[in-house]
């Protein structure tokens, strides 16, 4: 393992970020992607250490407002403002009074008044973080917009490969499962576009959105095909209530041919790794064996990237944070 | 109020779509009514206590007539009132608007209708014509008092948005409606396949994660509609056409000579889904946006005369219904403003012989539901456009008269400024400067 990294070296290296929101993967090119990778990877180290307190966010106030409930991300950005000497707050409209008759956008110029520096928001609709970035003075962090996309999720996920095999460039990832609803497809299919990594989309006709074969990804509809050769396997989720008949017959017929146990692994290239950005339905898209095997499985990894990733993501736009006039 | 004195317009471009006539002339106007027609550029030998209006070269056309037409009256006259309606129609050169039946309550009684014609009279601008729900409380399951409704004056039927799902339910309706000769207008989706979308099934609604529908939703209504139609022999308003799927089978049905006819929104002509570019709830529009091959089918459509008429489909949303997540946003545009300047761009650009143009949105729809209007002849009544086409427009939605301003062609540059706008030969608006 490398040293951690010392306070100076990660503001030595906090370089201007040229976006003063992060709403899409797709805002960022090779260069901001690989450099908040590098970041990211410096405090990986530093969140091993005991100490894991910096205080490049002193002063500044994160606000997350979660309007859809999300244990793992919304901690995991606690965490990560925690962690760079900022102040929390947890907002879940949701449960308190606030979202009484009040829409998102009243909701948001009402928070926005009391000055956060940074607004986390994760929504059901796809765009609500991007109406809310142009109605705030704050800077905006997507952290789920509907159907849309999770840009610091794909962060996280590019990160464990890149710990995992030393690069993403000329990686073969395939992405499994119901890419219609999700939004971490999305944001990863192109940031590993950006990154150099070439993208497979794997899953029934019924969950593979129209059109996605522009996307810049291969499409397969049978998973052995899919993942043969590859060296990642990324499954998705599959919520209960689309496996009752309604785009798949059932959870059994669903696990049978799309879900992944060892057998079907097989068909990846040697040393492939799987990854799933959780929380899983052990049983339907993935088997325990595979999904608990420390040296098959970054999913644990995932998780502990996660906290850097966004870690790296609030530095980057916090340092071009100005006062407001 | 007093009586107009006779005015003589001089000097104008002529667009008559009745007499397919596009060139210089002039017209009188006397008693709410054209009194006389004149080619050519001699004004010798007009009355002398005629009000002389030299037109300058402007256009000088049929008022517009606007077959879909939202207003929030009654139940929601913050959004639109018939007033701010009318007013709006005026400013744009339409003069005569049909507004829809999906009010609170719906216009499914005649006294509602009797409600709306009071209001309107009241409000003295422009024709106001309404349209009764096909069904009762649109449900789409018990038929609404269609001949007592049009006794009472309406000039078609129609659920608006909501497609009629039952196909006993329409085929009643059709055969009830052809006995009293008026026209249901339907609104071709199938309701399982547009269940929650807010854009277009493709590549783009894909990448944004919205709910979408294939355009053969479209194709799979309308084919169900045609063959009713013409099992029943009724005559059919498809209520918006958008895509090239539905003209396909538009052209079909016309061809066996199935009793149909076609709408299309100056929205669809003019805008396709990229508009809605970083989720613009403005672009929020139902049926939704769709591809640019659509749009291009759609304008040749309406080049060829598949498609009949051309509609505002205004509908007035206010800033708390469209502030708000794309999919959660109320769909619609309000587009009564901006109808006629929109469609002038496809003459600009060639596309479109103008003449063509001006019939798809005055006389194409005055036949469709009986009016008068829409002609440039001696005795028909005095609705008239004058519009300088070439004059450059920026719209800007706060400067619209719509009480709401959600138009999807703010900041678009136009060209075509409405200088005058006639009901009846009374002046109802005429340009500032």
């Amino acid at each position: 393992m490398t040293t951690a990294l010392g306070l100076e070296d990660v503001r030595a290296r906090t370089f201007p970020f040229p976006h003063r929101h992060f709403i899409s993967a797709a805002d960022l090119n090779a260069v901001q992607a690989a450099e908040l990778l590098e970041l990211a990877d410096g405090f990986v180290d530093l969140n091993r250490q005991t100490s894991k307190k910096l205080d490049l966010l002193k002063g500044r106030t994160v606000m997350n407002l979660f309007f859809e409930a999300s244990t793992r991300t919304q901690s995991s950005f606690e965490l990560a403002g925690k962690r760079l000497g900022a102040d929390v707050v947890n907002m879940s409209p949701r449960s308190s009074s606030m979202s009484k008759g009040e829409t998102l956008i009243d909701t948001a110029v009402t928070l926005n008044a009391m000055q956060p520096d940074l607004l986390v928001v994760r929504h059901a609709s796809s765009g609500a973080a991007s109406l809310l970035s142009q109605k705030v003075g704050c800077s905006v962090i997507n952290a789920g917009d509907g159907q849309h996309e999770h840009p610091t999720q794909a962060l996280l996920d590019a990160l464990s490969m890149r710990r995992a095999f030393g690069r993403v460039s000329g990686l073969t990832v395939a992405i499994c499962g119901d890419v219609m609803h999700s939004r971490v497809a999305r944001s990863n299919v192109s940031l590993l576009n950006t990154l150099g990594a070439t993208v497979r989309l794997v899953g029934p006709p019924t969950l593979i959105p129209a059109g996605a074969d522009r996307w810049g990804a291969e499409i397969h509809h049978d998973l052995r095909s899919g993942i043969a050769g590859v060296d990642v396997v990324m499954m998705l989720r599959l919520q209960l209530e689309r496996m009752q008949g309604a785009l798949v017959p059932s959870a059994r017929e669903y696990f049978r041919f799309w879900g992944l146990d060892r057998e079907k692994l097989a068909a990846a290239a040697p040393g492939a790794k799987v990854m799933h950005p959780g929380p899983m339905n052990r049983g339907v898209e993935i088997d325990s064996d595979v999904a608990d095997d420390p040296n098959i499985s970054l999913i644990q990894n995932q998780v502990e990237m996660g906290v850097a990733a966004r870690m790296a993501v609030l530095a980057s736009l916090a340092a071009r944070l100005e006062n407001r006039p | 109020m007093s009586k107009p004195r006779p005015q003589a317009f001089i000097n104008a471009r002529l667009v008559d779509p009745e007499s397919g006539y596009d060139g210089p002339g002039g017209l009188v106007v006397a008693q709410g009514s054209i009194a006389e027609v004149r080619k050519g550029s001699d004004f010798q030998g007009l009355s002398e206590d005629l009000q002389v209006i030299d037109c300058n070269g402007a256009m000088l056309a049929p008022g517009l007539v606007d077959l879909r037409v939202k207003t929030g009256e009654p139940g929601a006259e913050t959004k639109e009132t018939l007033k701010s309606a009318a007013q709006a129609a005026a400013a744009g050169g339409v003069t005569s608007i049909v507004v829809q039946p999906d009010t609170d309550p719906a216009v499914d009684d005649p006294a509602v209708v009797d409600f709306i014609l009071r209001r309107a009279r009241d409000v003295e601008l422009v024709h106001v014509y309404p349209a009764g729900a096909a069904t009762k409380g649109l449900k789409g399951q018990q038929m609404a008092e269609i001949g007592l409704m049009r006794e009472a004056g309406c000039v078609y039927v129609t659920d608006v948005d909501r497609p009629i799902v039952d196909s006993k339910v329409m085929r009643r309706l059709l055969s009830y409606a052809a006995s009293f000769g008026v026209l249901v207008a339907h609104r071709p989706a199938d309701p399982w396949l547009s269940e929650g979308a807010a854009a277009t099934e493709g590549e783009f609604a894909a990448r944004l994660g919205l709910p979408s529908v294939p355009t053969v939703a479209e194709q799979i209504m309308l084919e169900r509609d045609l063959a009713l139609c013409e099992l029943t022999g009724a005559r059919l308003l498809a209520d918006q056409i958008t895509c090239a799927a539905g003209l396909e089978s538009l052209r079909r049905g016309k061809d066996r000579g199935v009793r149909v006819w076609a709408s299309a929104s100056i929205n669809h002509l003019s805008f396709n889904e990229l508009d809605i570019g970083d989720y613009r709830t403005f672009a929020r529009l139902d049926p939704p946006l769709r591809h640019e091959d659509d749009r291009q089918a759609l304008i040749d459509g309406l080049a060829e005369g598949l498609i009949d008429v051309v509609v505002s489909a205004h509908t007035p949303a206010p800033a708390e219904d469209k502030r708000l997540p794309f999919d959660e946003a109320a769909p619609g545009a309000i587009g009564l403003e901006t109808l006629l300047p929109a469609l002038l761009a496809f003459h600009h650009d060639e596309r479109i012989p103008l003449v063509k143009l001006i019939r798809a949105a005055t006389l194409a729809p005055a036949q469709l539901i009986g009016l008068k209007t829409g002609r440039l002849t001696a005795g028909a009544p005095a609705d008239l456009v004058l519009c300088d086409l070439g004059a450059p427009l920026i719209v800007d939605a706060d400067r619209l008269i719509s009480k709401s301003k959600n138009s999807p062609f703010d900041g678009r540059r136009l060209q075509g400024q409405v200088l005058m706008t006639l009901v009846d030969g009374r002046i109802v608006h005429r340009a500032t400067e």
